[in-house]
């Protein structure tokens, strides 16, 4: 068995944090593809009993669960190209910025499993945290890391890629450049970053997949 | 060296008082100011912004919040009697613990005090619990032989807020026949020499839920 091993899902947002923090601190790892939404392995279910999800990084044979957490893990294994400033104030405001998108992961994304008044109401929540998080969490910096990239930009690399593709799904315009220039030119400079680019899920399968799971989750809530 | 170390708080939170007992266990002087939460100051709104809420601890002029994180930072800042181990993997389950006590015990538990499916509630937060007991297995404290990082964020758990909580509301969650280990990993936890120092007066804890949750007139 591989030294390090990372049970994933191919459009899981959580599962490429941790991919790219491996990517930038060029650990080597063993990717194993779990099929959490019909078939969740046995070893996935060893592995994480509590939450019985994904990402599990697998270190050495001992699993770790929750992305946050399995960071925080890495940072502290392999402490070369840090994700975390030495500062520990700086630290704790990059904890802060991780725990606020953990936190509202929830708001940010219902717009894409409700329509109507619904969604229009869950857009508004939506803009209102990401209003926030730019102002308070990016403000004028380069990224939330500062001048590199770090944990809190992994927290909220998700809006570079998952984020428009739920839009284009959805229907609805989230976060629009004119209304969040600072974030948009955040995540131009992410993605640009070798480490993100090489590593991001097919933009067509992402469609595909999100668009069934729209489909579910209406049908879902009507049930 | 001069430290200034001021803590936004309530006396009856849990989640302040998270933060004074980390304090307290390493031996921190710090400056405690009680927050009316009815009226919050432009103290408290400038230090935090974005939530607006306690605890907020302010070490030489710069603020830290949200419990959890200020908990790393204290134990990182300040080394005597270490919070988290030092193991790298043993600080990841206490960070997995930690987690799940804040995103999954803690609204759960919350929701038992509500009037919605009470009963519901109930049931979800006990398995909750009986996750938690089992990772306790056969230790003193989450944190060994002596509390650490897991133990600090079940205070709510541990102290009294939950037993109070359960009577006045009248529902049936840490009992000694539902969960054993975790009724004497919390008896454990309120007679620790500096913990029971630092929880907030029982009877005006009670007198408070009775208001809040006790049934009304």
């Amino acid at each position: 068995m591989a030294e390090v091993t990372l049970l994933g899902f191919w459009p899981s947002p959580f599962v490429y944090r941790v991919i790219w923090a491996l990517k930038l601190k060029g650990v080597e790892y063993e990717y194993v593809e779990e099929d959490v939404v019909y078939n969740k392995s046995d070893r996935l279910l060893e592995y994480n009993p509590v939450h019985k999800k994904v990402p599990v990084l697998v270190h050495a044979g001992k699993p770790i669960a929750e992305s946050a957490v399995i960071l925080e893990y890495i940072e502290e294994t392999w402490p070369h190209n840090p994700l975390l400033p030495k500062d520990p104030h700086q630290r704790a405001l990059a904890r802060f910025w991780t725990k606020f998108g953990e936190d509202k992961s929830i708001a940010l994304c219902t717009f894409f499993i409700t329509e109507g008044e619904e969604q229009v109401k869950a857009t508004k929540e939506a803009q209102e945290n990401l209003r926030i998080l730019e102002e308070h969490g990016l403000g004028n910096k380069k990224f939330f890391g500062g001048d590199e990239i770090g944990m809190a930009d992994f927290e909220f690399g998700w809006l570079n890629l998952w984020l428009p593709v739920m839009e284009q799904i959805a229907g609805v315009k989230v976060m629009e450049a004119e209304s969040f220039p600072r974030l948009h030119a955040w995540i131009q400079r992410f993605k640009e970053l070798p480490t993100i680019k090489q590593n991001l899920p097919d933009h067509s399968a992402m469609l595909t997949y999100f668009k069934d799971r729209r489909a579910f989750f209406l049908a879902s809530a009507k049930s | 060296m001069g430290e200034e170390v001021k803590l936004f708080a309530v006396w009856g939170s849990p989640f302040s008082r998270r933060v004074e007992m980390a304090l307290k266990l390493k031996g921190v002087e710090y400056e405690y100011i009680e927050v009316d939460l009815q009226n919050k100051s432009d103290l408290l709104l400038k230090y935090n912004p974005v939530h607006k809420k306690i605890p907020v601890l302010v070490h030489n002029g710069k603020p830290i919040a949200e419990s959890v994180v200020i908990l790393e930072y204290i134990d990182e800042t300040w080394k005597g009697f270490p919070l988290l181990p030092k193991d790298p993997y043993q600080r990841a389950m206490a960070r997995f613990w930690a987690k799940f006590i804040e995103e999954k015990c803690m609204p759960a538990l919350f929701k038992c005090a509500g009037t919605e499916d009470r009963e519901k509630a109930v049931e979800e937060a006990c398995e909750l619990l009986k996750l938690l007991e089992n990772e306790l297995e056969d230790k003193k404290f989450f944190g060994g032989e002596n509390i650490g990082f897991v133990d600090i964020v079940a205070d709510f758990i541990g102290g009294y807020w939950l037993r109070d909580i359960q009577e006045i509301v009248g529902v049936k969650i840490l009992t000694r026949e539902n969960l054993p280990k975790l009724c004497e990993w919390s008896d454990e936890f309120v007679n620790h020499v500096v913990i029971k120092e630092n929880l907030p007066p029982r009877d005006k804890l009670i007198a408070y839920f009775r208001t809040r949750f006790g049934p009304k007139p």
